[in-house]
């Protein structure tokens, strides 16, 4: 079965169209790197698929079914929040925050949900960073954790928003690889978005790029090239490939790298 | 030498010393388990601004010839109910909130304008009273006590998911705006009640101290509730104790005491951050 399926899918947000008749399928087992500039349409593919955002047109198809919130099939892991660098709670109660999380009651947890929150803890190789204090992890352990947090319910399917965002270059090559090991080991498929293509390169099936509302799905070297790109963007750029990188520049500055080197400058390693 | 009225059992022998005990007591328990999640979700200020609002509805109860507390109550509650409505954003802008909070303080002023015989009713409202609360409003406590925290208790999980992680409790069905807005509504009930406490003025004494002391010395959410209600009970009973003793104001102490736990809390960490 396919993982996801788009049917000449548009997307607005509010009056703006972020997606444009887009038609694609995600196999079942497949590391997608979802790419493309701030704004062309990422977190909303994303939150899609997740039933938070209606298609203005067209069909979507998650695991077989039409998109639906509270599917335990679809892990999810957001954008980082600045807020959780100064929860003081531990990490175990923050990921244990989650099972069951929709549910009225008491935030209890019984023999099985302990059982998961370990099971996605040392899926991760979090267990014992758990016991410390939100606050006192770093960006790179953090990432760990809300991985954890996006397995509990044993999805097939993952959506990893932005994971690095905010990591350094050693910390981004660890998400990437523990990302790219639970994908193989649980046989899931896996979205994961960036601005840059080359962290994700030893872990990418395929890539999908985004831009002008548009979508190129493909191996790598079929989807980031100059024609394609140029496309997506509606101005020229060029694809220049040194030592195994992928450097995507339009004019004399390199595109989608600033963004991440801003955000790492203020990582707190 | 002690006299007998020095004594503790002395103390417990007036009606009122009882009645303020037995309130401080229910609203301690409240103000502890509902300021947790208040800390928790970053909300402290807007707590603090339905405080206002609910002067404003307490005046306003008094010019209408009505019990202060259910004009209290009334306020704070569509206080609440209103700025879950209009969502986590503006609930989380200060501005916004000042001006409604500045607002409505001097709207309570011109109510008190209007019923001059009332003078020291502003004071009871503003830095409260607890030593005037009689057999009755213990009673009321009581009942909306075991409201909020029975609302509480009910969408805790959810409210904690919502709280931790709003994305992804979205995108597992959990609604936001739905979880903001009861729980903003039971925050409401819970200022009214430690309004009756500690005054509109000092309502962060008992709502936000305990709370944030106990986040700070915990990473467990059970025991960190636990905590907020142990500091809450604590400051508030022995507030009260040292105002019998000193004759001084309770909310003064209470005030004093939460302040001193929460900066003897943040010690040892300042000092472990500055080696």
């Amino acid at each position: 079965m396919n993982a996801v399926e788009f049917d000449h899918v548009t997307l607005r947000l509010s009056a703006r169209t972020v997606l444009s008749d887009i038609s694609l399928t995600f196999d079942a087992q497949e590391f997608v790197g979802v790419l493309g500039p701030n704004g062309a349409g990422k977190t909303t593919l994303m939150r899609a698929i997740l039933g938070l955002v209606a298609p203005a047109s067209g069909e979507i198809r998650v695991l077989g079914q039409p998109p639906a919130r509270s599917n335990a099939l679809v892990g999810y892991m957001p954008q980082q929040r600045s807020a959780l660098h100064n929860l003081r709670l531990s990490g175990y109660a923050f990921v244990a925050g989650v099972v069951r999380g929709q549910r009225l009651g008491l935030p209890l947890l019984n023999k099985a949900d302990r059982r998961e929150v370990d099971w996605a803890l040392d899926m991760v190789g979090a267990r014992d960073l758990a016991r410390r204090p939100l606050a006192e992890t770093s960006g790179g352990e953090r990432q760990r954790l809300l991985l954890a947090q996006s397995l509990i319910g044993r999805p097939r399917l993952l959506l990893l928003d932005e994971p690095l965002i905010s990591l350094d270059p050693r910390h981004q090559q660890a998400v990437v690889a523990l990302a790219k090991s639970l994908q193989s080991e649980l046989k899931i498929t896996v979205l994961f978005s960036a601005h840059d293509v080359n962290p994700l390169l030893p872990a990418l099936d395929r890539v999908l790029y985004l831009g002008g509302g548009q979508a190129a799905l493909g191996k790598v070297d079929e989807v980031i090239t100059s024609p394609v790109l140029s496309r997506l963007y509606g101005a020229a750029i060029e694809v220049i490939e040194l030592h195994g990188r992928i450097f995507v520049m339009a004019g004399d500055q390199e595109v989608g790298r600033d963004a991440h080197q801003h955000e790492a400058s203020r990582s707190d390693v | 030498m002690l006299t007998s009225t020095r004594l503790p059992a002395a103390m417990f022998s007036y009606d009122f010393m009882q009645n303020a005990f037995a309130a401080a007591t229910i609203v301690a328990i409240v103000a502890g388990l509902v300021g947790y999640f208040l800390v928790l979700r970053g909300q402290t200020f807007a707590g603090h601004a339905l405080s206002h609002v609910g002067f404003t509805g307490a005046t306003a109860a008094v010019l209408l010839g009505i019990t202060p507390l259910s004009g209290m109550v009334a306020a704070t509650v569509a206080a609440g109910i209103g700025m879950g409505f209009l969502g986590e954003r503006l609930a989380q802008r200060d501005v916004a909130i000042g001006m409604v909070l500045a607002l409505a303080l001097g709207l309570g002023l011109l109510f008190l304008h209007f019923y001059t015989s009332y003078a020291t009713q502003a004071t009871a409202l503003l830095f409260g009273n607890v030593l005037a609360v009689d057999i009755p409003t213990v009673w009321i406590l009581l009942g909306l006590g075991v409201i909020s925290i029975g609302a509480l208790a009910l969408i805790s999980r959810p409210l904690l998911f919502v709280s931790l992680q709003p994305e992804l409790a979205e995108a597992k069905g959990a609604s936001l705006r739905l979880y903001g807005v009861l729980f903003l509504a039971i925050v409401a009930l819970a200022t009214a009640e430690c309004a009756q406490i500690v005054g509109v003025l000092l309502v962060f004494t008992l709502m936000v101290g305990p709370a944030a002391t106990a986040q700070k010395l915990t990473t467990s959410i059970w025991l960190g509730l636990l905590l907020a209600v142990a500091f809450a009970l604590a400051e508030s009973w022995l507030g009260i104790t040292l105002s019998y003793y000193t004759d001084w104001p309770c909310s003064f102490w209470i005030s004093a005491l939460s302040a001193a736990v929460y900066l003897g809390a943040m010690m040892p960490q300042k000092i472990k951050a500055s080696r």
